[in-house]
């Protein structure tokens, strides 16, 4: 995927000949070098200096190749599902982030000649509605060049009767080469993995787990801040209920972030001072010195009868609004992992707010993370073959 | 500045166990010194030798505001609360409409400014008392509730009181509850024992209280909630209570000074005034109950003031309304007990002073520099006839009617203020 680094040593012969060639600053130079890529505007320069060094590129060699193996610290990424943070290990989440913030790069991102999925099939599988994971998993697909097709779950047979287990074995006799599984019940998309030949990947199971949420917002934090290690994260409101707490306090962790849970005590898991964090009932002393606050959707459709009173109470009591924010006593950015209840656990004010809200942000790593992801999966499922 | 001095008391402060002749001075409303050295300034209140302590906390009253206002109204109960040595008292929800809303704990701040005492609000854990909807515990907790309750109707459903539990440890609130298990108590008006089946009155037996009081028990421990096991009246009760104390401290019980006072037998002959909720149980049982309080299991005492207007008392026995008042006679009962050696007197005024005020978060009842000046002078030893009529309350539903006292108020000063004094 580093391609850079091979156009630079092996075309040029390095950083400096290379910025002699090109007539560009060898910080630039380097920049490229460690980066792995180089920006699209670049390279019909790169191009043209190539040929006087008896080398012929085209724009093919500016995507990572298929079949070069993926790896981060020589450890080579060969997952064929994605179904929890726990499949992974830290190389790998390199790995995938890495991949990720390649195609950030909207140049790159948007290249009519990628091919890297050509060929390959993607089911969407969507039980529970869904507006960002849904596009955003079909957008990516489709962007790698795959064939996608998303279920509607309305239309199928699923409405007729069909079971989980008899919906995957059908999908599984169609060859696909990635299903992306959203299903209200914890688990359903792991139990599908053992039945189909193909990769699987979590978009959502019940109150588990969201692995590719978790990933995305730890691409965004990393964009924002250039690092995640040591930064204060504080995630806030309906924990119980959330799949993307669950992903992001695991993945957080692995990375070195201190996770903070923020919510009442209704809201939060009995044990979740087991999962490594550190506990906050209250806005006031959970929120200070954090520089990220994640808020979370108040998921009334998952509770079983009230579990807080109303949502006036919530709201001035866990709703983030200026007054809140300013308990940082700090520079502090704002996700969410949408869709927003304005009003409820987060105030107008702040959604809107460009300068901290990263809202948005997250939608659009979205696409490049799960461009990265399908293109990680993908990779090693030919690497296997 | 307005300055006041007690002389001549014996001053008890049942917090520290205090017990010492001196006198004590009041500026602005606090307690500015006290103690035998202390130089008596401005006006003067001769204790003549009689027992000065914190003023009373009742950590239960009703009243019949808003809704009911022919029971009882919180100015008449205020005057007299101030009458039995009463200096704060804490208002039962179970109003019509319940206090369930910012807005009903507004009204009650706003009806008790121009009281003689300290009047606070418990707010109600569910929305109308219906047992499952929560209410607005912290915004009603911001608002001046300084606990929550359901009255005397029971949270039925485990899952509805460990959610109570949990919501409420948010914000510390102190959560009551009944101890009662509904489907063995319903309709029912009498303890179970030989007597009352004698009787022929529908009784419940003490497990129903037990039952309750080791569930809430269990998801006070499972929550880490504040809770008080409101009115026990079965020794079966306070062995759980006791065990439990062991290991946690968020566990808190109540008492009715009737229960320390009567037995099933004062219902004989169907006496509808003692028909109380939980009702009047076995000699065995207040005995434990006193005990209860000498070995400091029970936290606090409280008059469960009820007042009914006769027309709901003189009923059949079964349909009789349940409840007494209390508050001119809670002092007086219990320090009759005193005088018959069955309570020690600093643990009986640590049950109405130091512990209520403690557990709702007060910084009254106790004496020491800059607390409130809420002091009541008292007269252990004075006996006395109670007599119903002349009771300030508007109900006059007491089980004490007629009976011989031995102690009695003779000063009550709340905020530095004298509301009461026996002599006018």
């Amino acid at each position: 995927m580093t391609y850079s680094k091979n156009i630079i040593d092996n075309i040029f012969g390095g950083i400096r000949p290379t910025s002699r060639a090109l007539g560009k600053a060898a910080t630039t130079i380097q920049g490229w070098y460690d980066s792995g890529t180089i920006p699209q505007k670049h390279w019909a320069d790169i191009i043209n200096a190539a040929k006087s060094f008896d080398h012929t590129l085209n724009s093919e060699d500016f995507f990572p190749k298929q079949l070069s193996r993926l790896e981060s610290f020589g450890y080579p990424f060969n997952k064929l599902h994605c179904l929890s943070i726990d499949d992974f290990n830290r190389p790998d989440i390199e790995t995938l982030l890495s991949l990720g913030a390649h195609y950030l790069d909207l140049n790159i991102q948007k290249n009519p000649n990628n091919r890297v999925l050509k060929g390959k099939t993607l089911i969407n599988l969507f039980f529970e509605n869904s507006t960002r994971t849904e596009k955003s998993f079909e957008l990516a697909g489709k962007r790698l060049g795959a064939d996608v097709i998303s279920m509607q779950i309305a239309n199928s047979s699923v409405n007729k009767g069909e079971t989980l287990m008899d919906t995957a074995v059908t999908l599984n006799a169609m060859n696909p080469d990635i299903i992306i599984v959203r299903h209200s019940a914890s688990g359903a998309p792991a139990l599908l993995s053992q039945k189909v030949s193909c990769s699987v990947i979590n978009a959502g199971d019940g109150i588990h787990e969201h692995p590719t949420q978790a990933l995305l917002d730890a691409l965004t934090i990393k964009s924002a801040f250039k690092k995640i290690s040591g930064l204060r994260v504080a995630i806030c409101g309906d924990i119980l209920h959330s799949r993307v707490a669950r992903s992001n306090v695991k993945l957080l962790n692995m990375l070195g972030a201190e996770v903070r849970l923020i919510g009442p005590k209704t809201l939060l898991p009995s044990e979740a001072e087991t999962w490594g964090v550190n506990i906050f009932n209250n806005m006031k002393d959970g929120l200070e010195d954090c520089d990220i606050i994640m808020m979370l959707r108040l998921q009334i459709e998952r509770m079983s009868d009230a579990l807080i009173p109303s949502k006036r109470e919530y709201f001035h009591f866990y709703g983030l609004d200026k007054e809140k924010i300013a308990y940082t006593k700090r520079r502090t950015l704002v996700m969410h992992p949408g869709p927003m209840n304005r009003g409820v656990e987060i105030s107008s004010e702040i959604a809107d707010d460009e300068k901290i809200s990263l809202i948005k942000k997250q939608v659009e790593t979205g696409v490049a993370m799960r461009m990265g992801i399908l293109h990680a999966l993908s990779n090693s499922q030919d690497s296997i073959k | 500045m307005n300055i006041t001095t007690i002389i001549n008391a014996r001053i008890i402060n049942p917090e520290d166990g205090y017990d010492k002749l001196g006198s004590i001075l009041i500026e602005s409303g606090l307690i500015s010194d006290f103690g035998p050295d202390v130089q008596a300034k401005g006006q003067i209140i001769d204790a003549n030798g009689l027992i000065c302590s914190p003023g009373l906390i009742d950590m239960r009253v009703n009243t019949g505001e808003p809704g009911k206002e022919n029971r009882e109204t919180i100015s008449t109960a205020a005057k007299a609360a101030a009458a039995g040595g009463i200096t704060s008292i804490v208002l039962m929800p179970e109003t019509n409409p319940a206090i369930d809303d910012i807005s009903l704990v507004d009204f009650i701040n706003r009806k008790s400014e121009n009281a003689p005492i300290n009047i606070y609000a418990a707010g109600a854990l569910t929305k109308s008392l219906d047992g499952s909807t929560l209410t607005e515990i912290g915004l009603m907790s911001e608002a001046g509730a300084v606990m929550f309750s359901n009255g005397a109707l029971p949270i039925k459903s485990a899952q509805t009181m460990r959610r109570l539990l949990s919501y409420s440890s948010n914000f510390d609130c102190l959560i009551s509850n009944r101890p009662i298990e509904s489907s063995l108590s319903i309709n029912t008006a009498a303890h179970e024992s030989d007597f009352s089946l004698r009787l022929g009155l529908p009784s419940s037996p003490s497990v129903s209280e037990r039952i309750i009081v080791e569930r809430d028990i269990a998801l006070a421990e499972l929550t880490g909630g504040k809770l008080l096991i409101d009115l026990i009246s079965a020794s079966e009760s306070l062995i759980a209570i006791k065990q439990a104390k062991l290991k946690y401290s968020n566990i808190s019980c109540s008492v009715s000074i009737n229960h320390l006072s009567l037995n099933e037998k004062d219902i004989g002959d169907y006496r509808t005034f003692a028909k109380l909720d939980p009702p009047l149980r076995e000699e065995s049982d207040r005995l434990d109950l006193l005990n209860g309080i000498n070995d400091g299991t029970i936290d606090v005492i409280v008059s469960s003031h009820d007042p009914r207007p006769a027309g709901e008392k003189r009923l059949p026995y079964s349909q009789a309304a349940s409840g007494a008042i209390g508050l001119e006679t809670l002092l007086a009962a219990g320090l009759s007990l005193v005088a018959d050696k069955q309570l020690n007197l600093m643990n009986f005024l640590a049950t109405l002073t130091c512990n209520p005020a403690s557990l709702l978060g007060l910084k009254s009842g106790r004496i020491k520099k800059s607390a409130p000046a809420d002091l009541i002078i008292f007269d252990p030893n004075a006996p006395w006839v109670c007599k119903g009529k002349s009771l300030l309350s508007k109900s006059k539903n007491t089980p004490f009617d007629g009976r011989l006292m031995t102690g009695r108020n003779i000063k009550t000063i709340c905020k530095g203020k004298l509301v009461f004094d026996s002599s006018n």
